[in-house]
Parts: C-alpha cells; structure tokens; sequence
C-alpha cells in the first residue's frame, strides 16, 4: 500500500463517517418537533423514547469520526479543535446536555424538571447540526490560522497552529459556510420526520410530523440550492504539485468535472434525498427516511470528497494559503495509516452486528400502549 | 511560557478527567455485577433474580449515562487544550483513541440498548449475551484508552522525525502491549470491579438496615461481596506490579509517593511521616531487599541504576534537549544546498531526541512533582483499599453464617465504604497523574508545550462552565439514585407480584 493510497483511502472513511453523522443526527432533528406547540405531552413521550433508543448510535459515531479524524489527520484535529475553540466547545456541552436528558428527564429527584431537560434537547437540535453543517462549510470558505512547525524547535513555547480571530471559530457565521449549517439543520429535522413516520405509530402525531415535513423540506431545498450554487461558483483552494496553495477560479465546479464519480454520487445522493421527502411529505409511505437518509450520506460523502480530492486543501487557511491543510500535508504517518487500515477492516463487521441488533429490536413500532407497558423507558 | 494558561488548561483537564473517573468505575463493575446476576436468572428463572437483574440495571443505566457524556468532553479536550499535543504525538495517541470507538464504543452502546431496552423484544439468551457484551465492551474500552494513557507514562514504540517534527509510530504492537498499560488495565478495572461490589453492599445493606426487602437484599449482597472481594484481592496485586513500573519507567514518581528525599539499596517504606519498615520499599520497587531506589536528589544529581546503568543528572539530559532543540532548528532552517550539514544536524536530533523535553525544562528541579500530595494520595489508596477489602470480607462471612441482620455496625460499614471506594479511586488517579508532572508524555513532553494557544480567559470561562455543569448533573444524579433505591426493586414473589398494581410483565 503506497503512502498516497492510504491517506486517500482515509479520507474516504473520514467522509463515511462524516456522512453517517450527518444522517444520525435525524434523532437532533426529530428533537426538534418538541419545541413546537402541536405536539402533546403524550405525544412528546413517544418522541423521545423513540429518539432515546437512537441517540447512543449517533453519539458514538460522533465520537468515532472525532477519533478517526485524530488518528488519520491529527494536524486537522490540533488546528481545528484548538482553533475554533467556541465552535466546538458548545458542540460539546450541546451534546453533554442531550446524553444526561434521556434517563434525567422523566425520573423522580431530577432537581430542574423535565421540561428543563426537553428544552436541552431541542438545543442540541438546533445547534449541532447548524455547528457541524458550518464546521463542515468552512472546508470551502477557508479559516484564519497559521501553521508554524518551527515553533517546535523554538526554545520559548507557541503552538504549532495558532488561530487568528479572537472568536475562535464563531466568526464563521459571517461567512457562506454558514449557509451550509442551515441545509444541515433543515435537512436533520425533515429526517428527524421521516424517522418517527417510520418508528412509531400515532394518529395524533402522524399529520403533524408529515405537516412539519413539507415545511422543513422546502427550506432546507432552499438553503441546499444557494449551497449548491455557491459551491460550483466559489473560488477554491487548488494544491499545485510542489504543495503550494493557490485560490483558483470555481475550482469546485472543475473537481466535479475531472472526478464525475464524485458529481454523480453529489446529484444522485441529492435526488435520493429529494425522493424521500417527497414521500414522506407527499404520499402515505412511512419508507421515505430510507431514500433519504441513504441520500444524505452520499452528498455528504461526495461533498468531503470534492473538498479534499483533485489536489485540493480541505482545510484552508485564508489569513496564510501556505499554512492551508491537504489530506498530505496534515496526515499521520505511513505506517500509523496502514495500522489504521487493517483497524478500519472491522468496520462493517460493526455495522453488521450493529444492523442484526436493531433489526430485532424494531420489529415492532413505538406506540402509546407499549410504552404505558413497559418500566423500561424514558 | 505562558504559566496561567497551562494552570488552567491542567485544572480543566484534571477536573474533567476526575469527573469522569466517578462513572467509570461503576459502570466496569456494575456491568459484571448484572451479568452474573441475569445468568442465574437465566439459568433458575426465579423473578428474585430477574427482579434484582433489573433494579441494578437501572442504576447502571443511570451512570452510564453521565459517564457517556462526560468522556465526549475528555475526548475533545484533546483537541480543545492540547492541541499542540495532538500534533505531536497525534500519530501514536490518536491511534487507541479511535480504535476505542470502532471495537468498544459501538459495542457497548448498541448492545446497552438491547440490555435496557430489550427485556420484552429479545429472546432470553440473546439478551443476556447483549448483557455480558456490555461489560466486554465497556472493558475493551477501558483497555484502549489505557493504552493511550500507558503511553504517556511509558513512550514506547515511537521515534521522533526532524522532517515532520513530530513523533512517529514504528511499532504498534509495542505500542498495544505496553507493559505499563496492561498493568493499568488490571488496576483500574479491578478496582471498578471493587467499587461495583462495595456499591452494592452498601445499598443493600441500607435495605437490610431498614429491614426492607430482604431477600433481594441477601442475594445482592452476595453477588457483590464476591465480585468486590476478588477485584480487592486483584487490585493489590496489580498494585504491587504498578509499584515495580514505575520504579522502572517513572523513578520520580516513585520517590514522590515514598516522599523519599535520598535514596539507596534496603530503602525503607514509610508507613507515615516518621515511622517506616527497613528494606520494604526496596522489596516493593525491585522484588529484591537490596534493591537500589534513587530518591528525588539522587536523580536531580544522577545516578547508579540496579542494572549497572548510569543515569544522567537533569542538567545533563537538559543540556542534550537543548541541543536536540537548537539541532533541530538548524536542520529546518539550513540551507538545503549542504546535505552534509543537514545529515548531520539530523543525527544530532535523532541521538538526543530522548531527552527532548527536558530542553523546555528551565532548572533541573522542575522535574520534581508536587510531592506531599503525591505522598499523601498513595496511602490514602492502600490503606482505605486494604480497610475495604476487611469490609467486603466481613460481609461475605457473616452473610454465610446467616449473621448479617445482627451485625448492624458492618452493615453501616458497608455503607460508609461507597464513598470510601470513590476517594480510592481518585487517589490512584492522582498518584498516576500528578506523580508524573511536569511531563505530559514521560521525558519527551512537558505539559507547557502541549497547550493550545488559547487566552487565558477562554479556559478560565469553559473550566467554569464546566464546573458548574459537572456539580449540577452530579447533584442531578445522585438525587435520581437515591429515588430510584428508595422505590426499591420490583415485586418478586408470585404473591406480592399479584397483589400490587405494578406495570409489571411477565416474559
Ligand atoms: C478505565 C477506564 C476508562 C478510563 C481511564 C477512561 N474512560 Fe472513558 N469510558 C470508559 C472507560 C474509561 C467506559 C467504562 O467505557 C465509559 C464510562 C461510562 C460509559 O458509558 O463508558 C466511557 C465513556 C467514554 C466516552 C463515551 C463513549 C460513547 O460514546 O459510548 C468517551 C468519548 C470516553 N470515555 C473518552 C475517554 C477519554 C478521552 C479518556 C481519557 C482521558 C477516558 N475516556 C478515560
Ligand atoms: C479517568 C481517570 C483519570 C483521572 C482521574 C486523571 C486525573 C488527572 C489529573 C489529576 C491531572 C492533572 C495533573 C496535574 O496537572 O497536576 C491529569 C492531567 C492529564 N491527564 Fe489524566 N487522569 C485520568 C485519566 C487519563 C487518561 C486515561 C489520559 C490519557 C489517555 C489522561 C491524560 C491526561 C492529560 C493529557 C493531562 C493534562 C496534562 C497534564 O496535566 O499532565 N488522563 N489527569
Ligand atoms: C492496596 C494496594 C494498592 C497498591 C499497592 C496500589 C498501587 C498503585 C500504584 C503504584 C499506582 C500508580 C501507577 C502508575 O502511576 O502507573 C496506582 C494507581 C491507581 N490505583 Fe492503586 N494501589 C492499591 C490499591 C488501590 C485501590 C484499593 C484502588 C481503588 C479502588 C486503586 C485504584 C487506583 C487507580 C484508579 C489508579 C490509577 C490508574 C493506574 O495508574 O493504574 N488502587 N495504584
């Protein structure tokens, strides 16, 4: 296996689990429905205990990409984590106050009550995806740091990446990336429907969820047109052979051209997506989570592809281009990637065992009456 | 150097790592506890049984729970705080970190679903086997993360390049069996399992004192005793192994924890300040009563290993950082027109590399750690440890001679202990973590190198939230356990079951 195959082929998994992450996050999506009036206490119990069984899986796979991404590109995980410190840091706590909401929220003692608790879940709806959806924007828009590995050798300390903006990170809502948070966010909540469409079965809760579904799906269509737009339009950072960064014209537009695998794997992902939403939204299929979610994770893969592929840094800097991350300049060693390789064969041994373990449990859908059943619940 | 920013990125760490701490042993002995109680159920099929499988099963879950979360943070931190870290040594440390999450992570998550939600979807033996596979997976887990931790205490495995100017992985299987992380492994997971077990007791005894509940009670017990004695007995005996590594890999921490200022062969073991036993630190650290122990001065000033070795002074190892700094500033910035300069500056880099940190050292005593905390923690660790150990024994003896329910003191013993067990644990970590400052990896790294450039303000602000999240959710949960003991277990006899208006189901 030579060098460059394997930090290809780890980005490649960086983008699997970058796109997994981004359909798991459905259960903040499905979240987000109760924040809204329509939806009874009832009707909120059901939500919750279906997301409840969900979320583990999510939060593991994020998780997972965390430490996927610091093994394979530590520099990436040093420059961005240290760097776009806000950023990440209310990622975290968002995330902290979903994990400890499940089992918190409707037991006796809980101190703060339980609506405190679904109020943290409807953060955590709103916030992760936007965060994630504009951390992941930022691929294309550039960031404001510096890479200095002499500081190394320096006898007075600095860092080896050092961020320039003093809202470390947070300054990214002013930028397009942000545009991408917001199909991120809208994309989750029409998945977060289509979800429970498919999980639970309620006749009170059905129309709402498939009403909410037309409205969320059209935005996020909105947000996805301007992102797309943006996209094949925007400058990039192109990697001469030598490792130079320069800004090139629609740079993103042309890796599609030169990697058409990538742009159909974009246009059909987008298709699948749209497919789902519109069964979910138009028809009486409870199937449409399927397309759809099979559908986010091919944009999404696609999308990390064309920002690292084709000679281009996925991570760029715009205060320094020299200072910008490419797959090659910010990856692990040969032999830690190849370690990581055979590691990364006992991956869809996991997805096996996880899939067997789920299809049994979902035989059956959540409703009311096996809820009222069971001591097993949140 | 910036000193308040490093304070606090520490403080911020340790508090997070601390936290973290409170979880995880519950969760490695509770899942074992549960998993041998649903396997006499499953083989007995009495509801006693299936009753007490699912009391502590709640409880498990309710810790899970916060352990999940706070690891997220720990995990992060790395990035967030120790960003310098994680690129120099992110090629080796990054490594366990996500082998966790592919083989241990998913693991235990997905099958704590069945476990928990499972009962009424699963058959009965795929659910217990989703039971035990919790508990590998949360030991797996437990594994890989000590792998990462072992290899800051011992580098192992790894090589420093001038080219990338960071460390590199040459061995994974050095890296993976490092003998320091098997041992940590052992120890800690051991002394989950005592916690579980004194967990155990001691809310069972509180049923017994109120004599509630009784025979749900009995059984717990037992099952608890059992699995706390041998992680007690486990727990010393990985102990002493912990003792003979870091007499070979930290000698500073182990003159730490002996507070012993000037070492020499039939070192002494202090029991307190004042009072020790001859020879016996030399036993504990070499396996031999004339073992040589270095103290704190002796390795400032350099000496005589047991292997005939001559161990530099720290002004010594310092100068040959600073050299391996300065080398490694000319290779980088020399000009390339004279590959014979820069061959040789590499060498000089590469033959000193060793000692690299202690270029960033500025006087040899810096490489002392905070000594009476060390000191102090240590004992704290053995001797509640071996006072536990008489608990549990206690326990199990007079629970067989069917004597328990007179023996009300042992049984506010066994209450007491649950705390006790906690403070054990946490004293271990700070020996571990605090006996190896100023390192954040042994020798190569000091913790003022590996902080991110942050403003002290940032880490003062999230050490503060996260302070005050941590109190609130340990206040949370705590509040939720002792509702969840008070209302007690399910109905288990065929009489009581019918006679109350519990949702209570039959398989
Ligand atoms: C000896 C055991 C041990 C030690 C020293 C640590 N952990 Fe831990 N961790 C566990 C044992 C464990 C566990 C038993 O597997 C947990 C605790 C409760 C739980 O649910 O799983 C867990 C959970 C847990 C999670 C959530 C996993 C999930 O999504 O299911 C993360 C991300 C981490 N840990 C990360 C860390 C980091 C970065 C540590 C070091 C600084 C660390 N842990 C120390
Ligand atoms: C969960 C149990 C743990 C506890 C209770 C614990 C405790 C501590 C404490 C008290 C400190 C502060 C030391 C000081 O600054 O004086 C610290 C620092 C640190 N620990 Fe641990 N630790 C734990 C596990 C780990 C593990 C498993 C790792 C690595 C995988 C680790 C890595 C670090 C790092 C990077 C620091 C910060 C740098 C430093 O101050 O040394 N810790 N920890
Ligand atoms: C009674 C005899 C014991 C001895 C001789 C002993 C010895 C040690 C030593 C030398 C260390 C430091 C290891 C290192 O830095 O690498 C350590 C760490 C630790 N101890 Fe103990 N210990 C004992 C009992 C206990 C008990 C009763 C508990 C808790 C229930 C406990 C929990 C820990 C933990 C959690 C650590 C940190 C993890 C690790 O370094 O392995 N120990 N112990």
């Amino acid at each position: 296996m030579t060098y460059e195959f394997l930090q290809q082929y780890w980005w490649f998994v960086i983008a699997i689990l970058g796109g997994l992450l981004a359909f798991l996050m459905f259960v903040q999506g499905a979240n987000l429905i109760l924040a809204f009036p329509g939806v009874n206490t009832s009707m909120r119990r059901i939500i919750v205990n279906s997301t409840g069984r969900k979320w583990e899986l999510t939060f593991t796979t994020l998780v997972t990409f965390g430490g996927a991404f610091f093994a394979s590109f530590p520099l990436f995980y040093s420059t961005s984590f240290g760097g776009a410190y806000w950023v990440w840091i209310l990622l975290l706590l968002t995330f902290v106050f979903q994990a400890v909401s499940y089992e918190f929220q409707n037991k006796k003692g809980n101190l703060i009550g339980s609506d405190a608790f679904r109020v943290f879940l409807i953060i955590n709806g709103i916030l992760a995806p936007l965060l994630v959806g504009t951390a992941v924007g930022t691929f294309f828009t550039g960031s404001d740091f510096i890479i200095n590995k002499d500081a190394v050798s320096s006898s007075a300390f600095s860092a080896v990446s050092v961020w320039g903006s003093g809202w470390h990170g947070l300054e990214a809502v002013k930028s397009p990336a942000v545009i991408l948070g917001l199909a991120l966010l809208f994309l989750d909540a029409s998945l977060g429907c289509l979800y429970l469409i498919n999980n639970v079965r309620d006749d009170g809760l059905e129309p709402v969820l498939r009403k909410k579904l037309t409205f969320f799906s059209l935005i996020f269509l909105l947000f996805f047109i301007i992102w797309t737009i943006f996209l094949l339009t925007a400058d990039g950072f192109a990697v001469s052979s030598d490792g130079t960064v320069i800004l090139e014209k629609n740079k993103y537009f042309y890796n599609f051209i030169h990697m058409p695998a990538i742009a159909l794997m974009y246009i059909t992902g987008a298709l699948l997506v749209i497919a789902g939403l519109f069964l979910g939204a138009g028809t009486h299929s409870r199937k449409g989570i399927w397309p759809a979610g099979t559908g986010t994770v091919l944009t999404v893969i696609a999308l990390f592809l064309v920002a690292g592929y084709g000679g281009t840094s996925y991570y760029p800097s715009i205060s320094d281009l020299q200072s910008s991350l490419t797959i090659q300049n910010s990856c692990s060693s040969r032999f830690t990637l190849k370690v990581m390789f055979y590691v990364s064969l006992l991956i869809p041994f996991v997805a096996a065992y996880i899939v067997y373990a789920w299809r049994k449990m979902n035989r059956t859908p959540i409703t009311e009456e096996e809820l009222t059943g069971t001591e097993n619940k949140y | 150097m910036n000193t308040a920013l490093i304070n606090w990125s520490r403080l911020q760490f340790a508090v997070t790592a601390a936290y973290h701490w409170l979880f995880v042993p519950l969760t490695l002995g509770l899942a074992l506890i549960i998993a041998v109680m649903e396997t006499i159920y499953y083989r007995n099929k009495q509801t006693l049984w299936k009753s007490m499988t699912k009391f502590w099963m709640k409880l498990f879950a309710i810790n899970f729970a916060v352990g999940i979360a706070t690891g997220l943070i720990l995990e992060f931190e790395f990035g967030t705080n120790w960003s310098n870290y994680s690129w120099l040594v992110g090629d080796i440390f990054g490594a366990p970190l996500a082998i966790e999450g592919i083989v241990a992570f998913f693991m235990e998550a997905t099958f704590f679903a069945v476990m928990f939600f499972g009962w009424e979807k699963v058959s009965p033996g795929f659910h217990l086997a989703s039971t035990w596979f919790t508990g590998i997976g949360a030991a797996l887990s437990a594994y890989w993360i000590l792998v990462a931790n072992g290899w800051m205490q011992n580098p192992v495995g790894t090589v420093f390049n001038p080219d990338t100017v960071r460390n590199e992985m040459v061995s994974f299987g050095t890296v993976a069996t490092n003998p320091v992380a098997v041992n940590k492994f052992f120890h800690s997971v051991f002394s989950g399992w005592m916690t579980g077990g004194v967990f155990t007791i001691g809310v069972s005894a509180w049923y017994l004192l109120k004599k509630k509940k009784i025979p749900f009670a009995k059984s717990s017990m037992a099952v608890g005793s059992l699995v706390g004695i041998a992680g007690a007995v486990a727990v010393i005996l990985s102990g002493d192994r912990s003792g003979v590594d870091i007499a070979r890999y930290q000698p500073m921490k182990l003159a730490a924890v002996e507070g012993l200022d000037n070492g020499g062969r039939n070192a002494s073991f202090s029991i307190v300040p004042g009072v020790s036993v001859p020879s016996m630190l030399s036993i504990l650290a070499t396996h031999d009563p004339n073992g040589y122990v270095p103290g704190i001065n002796d390795i400032i000033l350099g000496y005589t290993d047991n292997d005939g070795g001559y161990v530099l002074p720290v002004q010594a190892k310092m100068w040959r950082g600073r050299k391996a700094l300065a080398a490694l500033n000319y290779y980088r910035n020399s000009n390339d027109s004279v590959p014979e300069n820069k061959a040789l500056f590499k060498r000089v880099v590469e033959s000193n590399s060793a000692y690299m940190g202690y270029g960033r050292l500025s006087k040899p005593a810096d490489v002392v750690p905070n000594v009476p905390f060390v000191y102090w923690s240590f004992r704290t660790m053995v001797y509640l440890g071996c006072f536990i150990l008489l608990v549990l024994i206690l326990v199990q003896f007079f629970l067989y001679k069917d004597k328990i329910m007179k023996n009300r003191w042992l049984l506010r013993l066994a209450i007491i202990s649950i705390p006790l067990v906690y403070i054990c644990g946490q004293a271990g970590w700070i020996v571990s973590e605090v006996g190896r400052q100023p390192w954040a990896i042994q020798d190569l790294l000091t913790v003022g190198a590996a902080t991110s450039s942050l403003s002290v303000a940032a880490v003062k602000t999230t050490f503060f939230i996260f302070l005050i999240v941590f109190a609130l959710f340990l206040v949370i949960e705590i509040g939720i356990m002792l509702k969840a003991i008070q209302k007690g277990p399910d109905p288990y006899f065929p009489d009581e079951i019918n006679s109350t208006h519990q949702n209570y189901r039959r398989e």
